[in-house]
């Protein structure tokens, strides 16, 4: 049997915790850009495109991510595609990520009065430099502090790809439990890493709330 | 394509399916009603004049709402029993899923008591009630008429959340599946359908949460 030290466990768990940060990030940038499209489907003037992103957004946020993932690991086998954990991990927080962003960036869109519509296309803007120029950055801006609350719960999220197999934080911390019979050491430096990842990120999150509120 | 999809398994499973459902039913149940009775106390323990309770809370609410519920449920199945305390799945699902609830429910509630003018509570007292029937029959049902649905929307996020507990054991409703997609080699059909149930629980949740808080609320809570 291989002895490990606490420094062992801790520089194993710390190498780990870099697959769940680029599958956070990797997963939020995407999820941003799938999310864009989903909202633009969203605030749509064509009634069935609203309705089928509604759906599509229902449809994440009423269903288990757990579920989501063990969907898409065996279901896309199916379609003929190979596929790693890895693969499945960042398609289904990709796409999860994309309805929750584009909900709460709908949030932003539709708190925007309407004269900044109107007022854009008084100027000879057409639909898309309106949204580009006017809407858009206005509604980034005032959904920032959910996007970045968004972002915390994505990190979090990330522990699920563990069950599908994906090597990040938890289950390398499952593999070194597994060889020191040290859960409470294992599993607490490990709530202590994500609490490190994401606790700056609320207290960001709490700023922003703090000057938005500050501005009305 | 070579594949077709089967679903003549799921007869003889609905009994297996069914019984996973109450079980989440019954997590979600249990969890809610503890999280939320002591949320209650821990928000107004929040407000408290004692400053340790305050920041004793404040860190309780920080450290569950910065880690993963999964590494909070491990922690508790896997790591308490090296203290000596030795828990069975169920319960230790129940006690996660409460704890992890109640951090939410914590700020969703201090919120809603935030949003009761002081006026209320002025008025109540000028009247001559107690400070705790104050608490109980004036501010606290306002409070809970403006946080209703982000509660009902935390109640939901759980539900869904409870299905990693299947990890530790506990036969809920993807533990089932993990078990039926184990004897029928038929995994996607099978976490396809549970899907589908898990999307039906929540929007009923939500149906039933709504119209039973229309009810109280319209009725009065207090």
């Amino acid at each position: 049997m291989i002895e490990f030290t606490f420094w062992d466990i801790l520089r194993n768990l710390l190498l780990a915790a870099r697959w769940t940060i680029l599958l956070s990030v990797v997963a939020f940038i995407g999820g941003s850009i799938a999310g864009l499209a989903i909202l633009l489907l969203r605030i749509s003037k064509r009634r069935w495109l609203r309705r089928a992103a509604e759906y599509y957004i229902g449809l994440f946020q009423g269903t288990p991510l757990l579920m989501q993932l063990f969907l898409l690991f065996f279901g896309l086998p199916l379609l003929g595609l190979r596929i790693e954990a890895w693969t499945a991990a960042v398609l289904g927080l990709t796409l999860c990520a994309s309805a929750f962003l584009a909900e709460i960036w709908r949030g932003g869109v539709q708190s925007l009065p309407t004269g900044q519509w109107d007022a854009g296309s008084s100027l000879g803007l057409h639909y898309v430099a309106q949204l580009r120029l006017i809407i858009l950055p206005q509604a980034f801006a005032i959904t920032r502090a959910p996007t970045v609350g968004f972002l915390v719960q994505l990190i979090k999220s990330t522990a699920l790809t563990s069950i599908i197999g994906f090597e990040e934080l938890v289950r390398t911390s499952n593999a070194i439990n597994n060889a020191t019979f040290e859960p409470f050491t294992v599993y607490g430096l490990v709530a202590l890493i994500y609490f490190v990842l994401c606790y700056p990120l609320t207290r960001y999150t709490k700023t922003l709330e703090l000057r938005a509120a500050r501005q009305h | 394509m070579g594949y077709a999809l089967d679903f003549g398994w799921l007869y003889g499973a609905i009994g297996m399916i069914a019984s996973g459902a109450a079980m989440t039913i019954f997590l979600i149940v249990v969890t809610s009603v503890a999280g939320v009775t002591l949320s209650i106390f821990g928000a107004a323990a929040k407000r408290s004049r004692h400053a340790i309770l305050r920041k004793a809370i404040a860190a309780y609410v920080e450290i569950v709402r910065n880690t993963p519920f999964l590494v909070q449920l491990f922690f508790i199945f896997f790591g308490l029993p090296r203290l000596g305390i030795r828990l069975d799945p169920v319960v230790s699902a129940m006690l996660a899923m409460t704890l992890n609830m109640t951090a939410y429910t914590t700020e969703i509630v201090g919120a809603g008591l935030d949003a009761v003018p002081k006026g209320q509570r002025e008025a109540a007292a000028a009247l001559g009630l107690q400070p705790w029937l104050v608490f109980v029959k004036i501010v606290l049902p306002q409070a809970l008429k403006v946080i209703f649905p982000a509660l009902t929307s935390q109640i939901i996020i759980m539900m869904l959340e409870s299905a990693v507990v299947s990890q530790i054991a506990v036969r809920e409703l993807t533990y089932e599946a993990d078990m039926l997609q184990a004897r029928t080699f038929r995994a996607f059909e099978t976490y396809f359908v549970v899907t589908l149930v898990y999307l039906a629980m929540s929007i009923g949740l939500r149906r039933l949460l709504f119209a039973a808080g229309r009810r109280a609320i319209a009725g009065g809570m207090a």
